[in-house]
């Protein structure tokens, strides 16, 4: 069995999903953040709200900011979240 | 020596500046920034929330302290961030920067707080005196604030 993938968000992205946290199982092809996003997309209208302006959203790979074609895999942890508001 | 901290706590500037200087024997500066919670007249807020990536937050932060300690040849430097609900006038972020003279210290200390607003994982999200809350957005100027260096 695959190991799964940990999926968080933060700050409004959080509030769009409806949930800090989840694992999913990745199907075969989706191995790049934005493969991710375009498969995360359909699993909720709450989901599809949340990534409805890709361009607004980030992403961390293993708690290391990402690209659109930064490679994801079975056990990685992925964050998506806005733009940072720090400081 | 590099001291990052996040905390929902307050800090205390002169025990942090002790502490920092203690470890830095031949320093001849230290320079700070000590970010507030901002309430204005024309923008009244009633608090503001930090929220975190708590996993990522910590080694962002060093890797940036670590980059301020070599490019400026940084005696130590002290980075303390709170999170949580702030109200207004609370002190939320510190930047200590400490070298053997100033302009080390002071351009220590911005490159710190301008890689902090745009390298590592908060976000604040502003509560209303009317009680709804909105997200801040990323300002463009910040970005450009740390592309500078």
């Amino acid at each position: 069995m695959t190991k799964p993938v940990t999926i968080l968000y933060f700050a409004w992205v959080r509030e769009r999903v409806g949930a800090g946290e989840e694992e999913v199982t990745l199907p075969q092809g989706v191995d790049t953040v934005a493969a991710l996003v375009a498969w995360l997309r359909g699993r909720s209208p709450g989901h599809d709200a949340a990534f409805a302006s890709p361009a607004l959203v980030r992403a961390a790979v293993n708690q290391v900011f990402a690209r659109q074609d930064t490679a994801v895999g079975a056990g990685d942890e992925v964050a998506f979240f806005p733009p940072v508001t720090g400081g | 020596m590099i001291r990052v901290r996040v905390q929902v706590a307050d800090f205390d500037l002169k025990e942090e500046t002790d502490a920092l200087l203690a470890a830095a024997a031949e320093a001849g500066a230290v320079a700070s920034f000590l970010g507030v919670v901002r309430s204005t007249a024309a923008r009244p807020i009633a608090a503001l929330t930090l929220e975190h990536y708590p996993a990522m937050t910590q080694p962002a932060l060093e890797a940036i302290a670590a980059e301020a300690q070599r490019r400026f040849d940084l005696l130590g430097c002290t980075v303390i961030h709170r999170v949580g609900r702030l109200l207004p006038g609370a002190r939320i972020v510190l930047v200590l920067a400490a070298a053997r003279h100033r302009q080390a210290a002071l351009d220590g200390t911005g490159y710190l707080i301008d890689w902090l607003k745009t390298g590592a994982p908060f976000w604040k999200s502003e509560e209303l005196p009317d009680g709804t809350t909105r997200w801040v957005e990323a300002r463009e100027e910040d970005a450009e604030a740390s592309a500078r260096w």
